[in-house]
């Protein structure tokens, strides 16, 4: 069983005051996302991420196409009982404690009494936000409402968690925590299904990825295939005299001084060793050598840039 | 629709209510407008139990409709401006649950600041009992703690009930809190006149109008029907037949629109 698909999704706004038209946020959707999978829902601002989000949680209905969650129809309530969900830029009561908010939710979840207090006080945990657990939600940063907004989302233990930017309004420290929830959540089975435009997050995190651009799937797959093997080329950097740069400078696609004797060579993707050993034979020392692989930005470049404009419904 | 989530819902509604200072201080303002008729009825020689009578009845009523239109508009329109709606709805609670939830809290709410009211209204009138002489007490047609007050109080209720079954009703849809207000008092005021409506043909000439009138008489809540303020102050007979048809037809029409504000509600997109 899947744990998220979607198969033509499709989802339609009216535009214009006077003579209303359909303008189409996301086209024909088709997902299959696996238990367990991080997967990562990749795209420029505005591209529809959290439309195809909202379409799964229900909170706007597909003008076409069908979603299902766990194999049941998103929306079910019983579905609800196995997935947790983080909207961008996320609201609460603010005059609720944190305690108290998630104290509520968990009632809404069915938790038993008996057991709400400890479930509350260790998501709060969880998220850092231990210590404020009992200070009113309208004196919290944003930063701290995002943690409450995970909070919330990973309150019922669930199987599928929908996280819409999570690293939105978050300090270094604050990702770096997010991070780690993410790969908790992960190696409990948990399938986290998340949208960011932040791409060294998705590539840190993710098994697999979706590209989405003006309203359309543009790219999907593994991320091991997408960055792939390949190398594309080999950056070194040495401490070497200006003669024995010249000797290799034709080699080279491009050199850089980097300071006084240092030099970041620019190299192409055949073997690196008959350069090193000329570099060597003249005196110089190699400091690093590392490869070029082709990265998800570069990806992700490719398919945005290449995507269809998204145009009116028809 | 489940009763449990009903119940937690509505529980949230009145500890938001609780932590409010509008309704609470509504309710103070409340208590001093029967305070200030107190002192009025000590310039009305005879006139004071009826003053204060009708005078506490009167802002119990408005203090009710005040919070019931300003709150019940607010109800959905708050959550979905604050977007705190999208967490909520995302929990397994059914999207009738919420609804039905949100108007139990408010009429709980509401009941428990009638409450607070009533309890104040009486403690005026046992201080006027003790204060007035029995020569003077025997002018009164009804008894300071007169039971009918109680039955005139429930029917406000009932009305609030109704008032706020409508504001909910267009918070579901309209996108302007103000314009719902308006709505919603306007559906009071004509409410309280349709009884004239009825009877329109008998002082125009034109027959659309007049059938234009029986239909609104017949789409409109009648409130008129619940009031029976007059008759409990100056110690009159309720017409009680038409008082419990007033209350089966009111609750029959807070039903249609919870209704139809679960209809629109369910098919509604929260962009």
């Amino acid at each position: 069983m899947l744990a998220i698909e979607t198969e033509g999704l499709s989802k339609d706004y009216q535009v214009g005051f006077w003579r209303p038209r359909p303008y189409r946020a996301l086209h024909d959707l088709t997902l299959a996302v696996e238990q367990g999978d991080v997967y990562g829902f990749l795209g420029p601002n505005g591209a529809g991420k959290s439309t195809a989000i909202k379409l799964l949680m229900q909170l706007i209905y597909p003008t076409s196409g069908h979603a299902r969650i766990l194999g049941r129809p998103a929306g079910d309530v019983e579905v609800r009982r196995r997935i947790g969900f983080l909207p961008e830029n996320p609201s609460f009561y603010d005059y609720l404690t944190a305690e108290e908010l998630l104290t509520y939710f968990a009632s809404l979840f069915d938790i038993p009494a008996a057991e709400r207090a400890a479930r509350v006080a260790r998501v709060l945990d969880d998220v850092g936000l231990g210590a404020e657990r009992r200070m009113r939600l309208r004196g919290y940063s944003k930063g701290m409402v995002q943690r409450v907004g995970l909070a919330q989302a990973i309150l019922n233990d669930p199987d599928v968690v929908f996280f819409d930017e999570p690293m939105s309004g978050l300090d270094p420290l604050g990702r770096r925590d997010v991070r780690q929830l993410l790969l908790t959540l992960r190696d409990r089975g948990c399938t986290v299904f998340f949208s960011s435009h932040i791409l060294s997050d998705a590539e840190t995190l993710c098994n697999r990825v979706a590209i989405i651009a003006q309203g359309r799937l543009a790219a999907g797959g593994r991320l091991t295939d997408i960055v792939g093997v390949d190398v594309l080329g080999w950056e070194l950097v040495v401490d070497a005299s200006p003669e024995a740069i010249a000797r290799v400078r034709t080699r080279a696609r491009r050199v850089t001084v980097l300071h006084e004797q240092r030099h970041a060579l620019d190299l192409p993707p055949e073997s690196p060793e008959a350069v090193l050993q000329i570099l060597t034979d003249a005196g110089a020392r190699v400091v690093s050598l590392n490869p070029v692989r082709k990265t998800l930005e570069d990806f992700f470049v490719q398919h945005v840039t290449g995507a269809a404009p998204r145009g009116e419904s028809r | 629709m489940s009763l449990a989530a009903i119940r937690k819902v509505a529980g949230a509604v009145f500890k938001e209510s609780v932590r409010d200072r509008v309704p609470y201080s509504l309710v103070i303002f409340a208590v001093i407008l029967m305070a200030a008729s107190f002192l009025m009825s000590r310039l009305t020689a005879g006139q004071d139990l009826k003053v204060i009578k009708d005078l506490g009845l009167a802002t119990m009523n408005a203090m009710g409709l005040l919070i019931a239109i300003f709150i019940g508009t607010g109800l959905v329109a708050k959550e979905v401006e604050r977007r705190s709606i999208y967490a909520v709805l995302a929990k397994p609670v059914s999207r009738a649950s919420f609804l039905v939830g949100k108007y139990a809290g408010l009429v709980l709410t509401l009941a428990v600041n009638l409450g607070l009211m009533t309890a104040a209204f009486y403690l005026m009138l046992q201080y006027l009992n003790w204060t007035t002489d029995d020569w003077i007490k025997q002018g009164w047609r009804a008894p300071s703690h007169d039971p009918r007050l109680l039955v005139a109080i429930a029917l406000i209720g009932v009305q609030l009930m109704l008032t706020t079954a409508v504001a909910l009703f267009f918070s579901t849809f309209s996108t302007s809190p103000m314009l719902s207000m308006l709505f919603t008092l306007a559906v009071w005021v004509a409410g309280h006149f349709s009884g004239d409506l009825r009877n329109i043909q008998t002082a125009i000439d034109s027959p659309a109008a007049a059938v234009l009138a029986q239909g609104l008489y017949y789409l409109l809540p009648n409130l008129d029907a619940l009031d029976v303020k007059n008759e409990v102050v100056h110690g009159l007979p309720i017409a009680w037949n038409a008082v419990g048809l007033g209350v089966a037809a009111t609750m029959a029409y807070i039903g249609v629109l919870i209704g139809s504000a679960v209809l629109v509600f369910n098919r509604r997109d929260f962009k």
